[in-house]
């Protein structure tokens, strides 16, 4: 039976949310052919979760602990998780399209040579079994509809927030697999590790999101969105220059979000960052540029200087309770 | 201590903005597009820069691209690297990430005597990001992807920044090692205006074929690639109102303030 193995992230035990979105779509794919669906779980301790993976769509997970692999170094898991593709030989590999997904999935294409799809927004497995992919490019504009030639197992890496985790099945049946690590052998190791409050901002109903038009300025936007309770997100360039933590910049490489309302400021809507608006509900954007591309993206469009609208709009959302 | 060779893989993109898709013929039209260096390697150039300003070594650009992508070489060079490749070849057309970073890990060890390999965290076009992590799996050197800063702590030793979910964290590497830097994570300098001149006019670039670099055409390219393009489709911006609003500031104030209401409602 063909065997589509996932790769299952964690961090101190935590696990990747868009991990479990990728299981449960393997599943789906896996019942539809008739084919097997393993979990991959390397981390410190980490059997207790890994029964648990069974609902959202494991059959199996092979786990492997070790204290060095209480979180992600990438030289170290991929000799770990590719010894055990070597020795097991499964069909498909799919990891979710997080940095350390990216990072493990890259180097172990190269290990067995053999096709990997970037970041895919749907996957299918062709009658031939080839493994079939949409992938966007040019910031997401493009889809290139990809399909694995040659190599085994044939990879992909899966888009955050694109499928569902379904919490629709059973107990996994779980194989604790022996850690060979050689602490004195590893060239990466870790020395800090850095951590803020993490807002998983694609859950938010509504958010204000600020440019580089407000000059890194976001006072009016934190007014304004504490007024109509909304969370604050931001175009890349502020995250960038330290404005703003880099888990709330709205696009292709960031978040994408899944509100009821965005409010947009100052964003000129560039490629890499529309894709990131492209499931929200109603977009009301400012921009004083009447040119700027955000206008195709929005719903209302005001055209103005958001320093003279913005303290006249919170003053009349708040004269009238909002 | 001195760095030995600082290898910086460098591309040329269209700007996104600026493709257009053919819808008949299925197809990218990049004619009108104007081409720039990938944003994120022009930071990593800049990490690469400053590292040799701090600690010795030669900074060299390889690409892997068509000859028309020169004229962005020679500005990597004007900006400040001692040496550049341009790998170049028709038998690479059609390559993904698997010949791609086959070829530059290639190119690299002709190169030879390197201490650090930077790349940029993704390119703006395929955006794949999976080049970077390749190239170290065929050079067999550990790597770090999304870097945003590195400094030496020892012979062979370095400590990198890397960007995680909530954070950062600290990591040490021995050297050889790669490391993809992070999209905006410095801000790169302008070319020098007397180096530019010598950039264009005197800089000898070498230019490579696969056979320089031992590799066949059964290798690279569309042969060698371990995936394929079966179509393209365009993906069109959702449906929206697009209603424009003007006025005054207190015109737009109120018909938005109207609108915000409404929906909260
Ligand atoms: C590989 C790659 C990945 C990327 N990923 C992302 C991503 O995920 N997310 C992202 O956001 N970007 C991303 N980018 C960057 C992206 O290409 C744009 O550079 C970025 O989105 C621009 O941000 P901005 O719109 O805030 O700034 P700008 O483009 O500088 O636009 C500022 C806008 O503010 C307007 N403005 C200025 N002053 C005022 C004022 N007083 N009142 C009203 N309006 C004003 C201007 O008219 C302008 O339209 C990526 C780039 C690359 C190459
Ligand atoms: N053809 C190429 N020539 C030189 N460098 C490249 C090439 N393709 C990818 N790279 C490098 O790999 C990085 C990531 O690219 P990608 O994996 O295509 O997103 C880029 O920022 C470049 O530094």
């Amino acid at each position: 039976m063909k065997d589509i193995w996932v790769f299952v992230e964690q961090d101190s035990g935590v696990v990747e949310e868009a991990s479990l979105e990728v299981l449960s779509k393997a599943r789906e794919l896996a019942d539809t052919r008739g084919f097997k669906v393993t979990g991959v779980l390397l981390g410190k301790d980490v059997r207790g979760v890994a029964a648990r993976l069974g609902r959202y769509g494991a059959h199996k997970v092979i786990v492997v602990e070790h204290p060095l692999l209480e979180s992600y170094i990438g030289e170290l898991y991929a000799k770990i998780v590719g010894d055990l593709i070597e020795e097991r030989s499964p069909d498909y590999f799919l990891a979710s399209a997080t940095r350390n997904g990216r990072d493990l999935a890259g180097r172990l294409a190269v290990r067995f040579r053999t096709g990997l799809q970037a970041h895919v927004i749907h996957i299918d497995i062709a009658d031939d079994g080839s493994l079939v992919g949409h992938v966007p490019g040019f910031g997401g504009n493009i889809v290139a509809v990809v399909r694995n030639v040659k190599g085994r197992p044939q990879m992909a890496t899966v888009a955050l927030g694109v499928f569902r985790p379904r919490e629709a099945w059973g107990e996994a049946e779980v194989e604790v697999v022996e850690a060979r690590v050689d602490p004195g052998k590893l060239r990466v190791r870790r020395v800090e590790v850095v951590k803020g409050g993490y807002v998983d901002l694609s859950k938010s109903r509504r958010v204000v999101v600020a440019g580089m038009g407000t000059g890194g300025d976001l006072t009016l936007v934190r007014e304004l969105a504490k007024l109509i309770q909304a969370d604050v997100a931001v175009s890349r360039p502020l995250s960038d220059m330290g404005i703003a933590p880099k888990d709330i910049y709205v696009g292709s490489t960031g978040v994408s979000l899944n509100a009821d309302l965005a409010i947009v400021v100052g964003v000129s809507g560039a490629p890499h960052f529309v894709a990131g608006i492209r499931n929200v509900k109603t977009v009301i954007s400012i921009n004083k540029d009447p040119e700027a591309p955000i206008a195709e993206y929005s719903d209302y469009f005001a055209v103005g200087d958001l320093f003279e609208i913005l303290p006249k709009l919170i003053e009349k959302l708040r004269t009238t309770g909002g | 201590m001195s760095l030995r060779n600082i290898i910086v893989t460098m591309k040329v993109t269209p700007k996104p903005e600026e493709i257009r898709f053919d819808p008949v013929t299925k197809t990218i039209d990049r004619s009108k597009a104007t081409n720039e260096i990938n944003p994120a390697d022009r930071n990593a150039l800049e990490m690469a820069l400053q590292l040799k300003e701090r600690y010795g070594g030669r900074v060299i650009v390889v690409s892997m691209g068509p000859p028309f992508w020169e004229p962005f070489i020679r500005l990597a060079v004007a900006m400040g690297a001692d040496d550049a490749v341009l790998v170049s070849d028709r038998a690479l057309a059609g390559s993904d990430t698997l010949p791609t970073s086959l070829t530059l890990a290639r190119a690299i060890q002709k190169i030879g005597d390197y201490d650090i390999v930077l790349t940029g965290e993704e390119s703006s076009d395929g955006g794949t990001g999976q080049v970077p992590p390749g190239i170290a799996e065929w050079l067999g050197i550990p790597h770090v992807t999304y870097v945003t800063s590195i400094e030496v702590v020892g012979p062979g030793r370095a400590r990198v920044k890397r960007t995680i979910k909530g954070g950062y964290e600290i990591l040490e590497v021995d050297m050889p090692f790669l490391a993809s830097v992070e999209l905006g994570c410095n801000t790169p300098r302008f070319p020098d205006f007397r180096r530019k001149r010598w950039a264009e006019r005197e800089f000898k670039l070498k230019t490579w074929s696969i056979a320089d670099l031992g590799l066949s055409p059964e290798e690279v390219g569309f042969k060698g690639s371990a995936t394929t393009v079966d179509t393209l489709i365009e993906l069109k911006p959702p449906e929206r109102l697009r209603r424009r609003i003007t006025g005054t500031p207190d015109e737009i104030a109120e018909e938005l303030a109207r609108i915000i209401r409404e929906l909260l409602r």
